[in-house]
């Protein structure tokens, strides 16, 4: 009998061209999502080498974070960002590949439109130059992102050479208790492992908790695997995700799209497929999370408080432990519940998706945000926006007192003009709390949109179970 | 791609755990549509003050390590963005080798598609190369990827781990692209193949 194979081993060996003697792989990339910040360079080597792009139509451009959330009919006053806006659109035109344009309604954060438009596809394998294109993962699919060498690598040829990675499991048994959404569970997940916990491994997430989420909680989930050190994350796909690729744009159709469902039916792990490390998780014990430090394993139950250096042995972490404090300006012992928040930031590649915005809506209802707080809110995408405007969720957080922007990867990066001063706090439901991420000085505590739509309304961080 | 052998040069020290990419080269540099020209921006926010002047204490602005070539840090350097810019950045300073116990994956293999070497050590040999490094102008370590050795001021020797193809890749200074064009035939077969099997993917 054949031996039994894992979701990543089957999706693998789907996708090898050649294998050399000592193990080095040329696997084939059936997706290629491309944005304005790291391609510019990779189009520049095509032409200095005289090389065309491959498959033009397995590739899909879009700019994203470089992208005013304001007012766009003005363009882009920042010259930089503008340049490179111009030059992804003039590369896409030169080598004929499909690009979204600022003003398209589907334009969005490039792992927001990929989905959306059922360019996601499970089985396939995808690439980016994005950390974060991980959040493909949730369909089945491989997807990892990749650097600039190697997405010149994939235009010229729409391969990639690899070696396979590690398999790790991640089961989460039973129910996520009310109030504790994905961006909990992830956050727990990463405060569990660490940030290099999944360094050299694929993440399969499992179990009932996982099996129970829609696929933007599963998004959300995926999405996070690089903060936990992988390069990807996967989840099986299901009759969740045969029915949300039903009539997307760029999914199958009729026949084809029965044929695609019977070849994804086959693809989840096999029973007694085995896995180099395996993880067990109850989803009965979690409590919604908050990071404090400077890197997203910094993270506590909203319940904790902030910890202190002198309670930890290591000395390259007490000392990591301290440069933290001092960035972030919190004391040891302070209750996570009493850290006052200047601004909130809810959006990007996590949790800029319509359930997101549902999430913080039904937190806003009928509650005014602080009045020392700023708090914005960026949609995934055009169509993100369109459906939330539809439903009337704007008006809801207008009403509240929330900025309603335009989409945009926006302050997650801080590459547009959305971005902290030097010691403004923020409640953030982006995915990164490094020193700097969202402007210089400023002060990032991630958390899910629920509890970001909280510490919007109460002026602090809090527990959004008892705001009801 | 610029080959490597054999490199002598300043280690400075970066004790420091999970240092990002965001670290080695902020947001606001990644505007640019070009490779070079990071170097004086690495490490911006740890090196200059926020009007742009040098803040002595960090390590690369230190007489002893303003040239240093080898960088020896601590544990998941790299992590965070995929951004090819923090190697570029780190190459346009000078650094062709950084040594620490575990990287980021990315990085990692970034790294190597620019003739960066990237060592991982057991942390006790980090924190002694770290000790060398502690050096100032002394602290010249000698980094031969053929004998895939490293040898300290005191002349102690390490031997250090690599992939076989990486490094012929990098002592050979070759081009990834073309030696996979070289396998054409092989991409054309698996097109043919894959189109009959999976058409919903054409």
């Amino acid at each position: 009998m054949a031996q039994p194979k894992t979701l990543f081993d089957k999706i693998w060996d789907n996708h090898l061209v050649h294998r050399q003697d000592d193990g080095t792989c040329l696997i084939y990339i059936d997706r290629h999502l491309v944005h304005e910040v790291t391609s510019p360079q990779a189009f520049e080597g095509l032409r200095n080498a005289g090389r065309k792009v491959h498959r033009p139509n397995a590739t899909l451009a879009v700019a994203d974070h470089n992208v005013p959330t304001s007012d766009r009919s003005k363009g882009i006053q920042e010259e930089e960002s503008r340049i490179q806006i111009e030059t992804l659109e003039q590369n896409c035109a030169d080598f004929s590949i499909p690009y979204f344009r600022m003003d398209d309604p589907r334009q969005g954060i490039v792992h927001i439109i990929g989905p959306e438009q059922g360019f996601t596809q499970p089985g396939m394998t995808i690439v980016c130059g994005d950390s974060h294109t991980s959040t493909h993962g949730a369909f089945g699919s491989l997807a990892f992102g990749i650097g600039t060498s190697e997405v010149e690598h994939v235009l010229a040829t729409q391969t990639l050479i690899q070696r396979p990675a590690k398999n790790m499991r991640i089961t989460v048994e039973g129910d996520l208790p009310v109030g504790v959404t994905a961006k909990d569970l992830v956050l727990a997940i990463i405060g569990k492992i660490g940030t290099a916990g999944g360094t050299g491994h694929v993440i399969e997430y499992a179990g009932k908790a996982i099996r129970d989420l829609s696929m933007e909680g599963r998004m959300t989930i995926c999405n996070m695997s690089i903060e936990a050190g992988a390069r990807a994350g996967l989840i099986a796909p299901d009759e969740t995700t045969f029915e949300y690729l039903k009539g997307l744009p760029q999914s199958p159709k009729g026949g084809a799209f029965e044929q695609a469902v019977a070849f994804w039916k086959t693809l989840p792990s096999d029973p007694d497929a085995k896995y180099d490390t395996e993880i067990v998780l109850k989803a009965s014990d979690l409590v919604p999370q908050v990071t404090w430090g400077t890197s997203p394993e910094d993270v506590l139950p909203i319940t904790a408080s902030v910890p202190n250096p002198v309670d930890v042995a290591d000395e390259a972490k007490r000392k990591a432990m301290q440069r933290a404090l001092d960035y972030m300006g919190l004391t040891p012992g302070t209750h996570l519940t009493d850290v006052k928040v200047d601004r909130v930031f809810i959006g990007s590649c996590t949790n800029g998706r319509i359930e997101d915005l549902r999430e913080v809506a039904k937190v806003a209802q009928g509650r005014k945000v602080a009045s020392h707080v700023n708090a914005m809110v960026v949609p995934g995408s055009g169509l993100v926006k369109a459906q939330a405007e539809e439903e009337g969720l704007d008006k809801i957080l207008i009403e509240a007192g929330f900025d309603w922007r335009e989409p945009g990867c926006s302050m997650c990066l801080a590459m547009n003009p959305d971005r902290l001063s030097p010691g403004e706090r923020c409640a953030s439901t982006s995915n990164r709390n490094f020193e700097g991420r969202q402007g210089r000085g400023g002060r990032t505590h991630l958390m899910s949109p629920a509890m970001a739509a909280a510490a919007a309304i109460t002026g602090h961080l809090a527990d959004v179970r008892n705001i009801g | 791609m610029q080959k490597f052998n054999v490199l002598t040069g300043v280690a400075a020290p970066l004790p420091m755990i999970n240092v990002d990419t965001d670290m080695i080269i902020p947001k606001q540099f990644l505007k640019t549509i070009k490779r070079t020209g990071l170097g004086k921006n690495l490490f911006d926010e740890m090196r200059y003050t926020p009007d742009g002047k040098e803040i002595p204490d960090f390590v690369l602005n230190k007489p002893a390590y303003r040239k240093a070539e080898i960088l020896v840090a601590g544990d998941n350097f790299g992590c965070g963005s995929s951004r090819e810019h923090a190697p570029w950045a780190l190459l346009d300073f000078g650094i062709r080798c950084i040594i620490a116990p575990s990287f980021a994956d990315i990085f990692y293999n970034n790294c190597f598609k620019n003739g960066i070497l990237p060592i991982k050590l057991p942390q006790e040999e980090v924190d002694k190369l770290m000790d060398d490094a502690n050096r100032g102008a002394n602290a010249v370590i000698t980094v031969d990827l053929e004998k895939q050795e490293l040898r300290g001021p005191d002349g102690g020797v390490i031997h250090f781990d690599v992939d076989p193809f990486r490094k012929h890749c990098l002592l050979n200074g070759l081009d990834d692209i073309g030696l996979t064009m070289q396998k054409a035939p092989d991409i054309a077969s698996y097109e043919s193949k894959n189109k009959l099997s999976q058409p919903w993917l054409w």
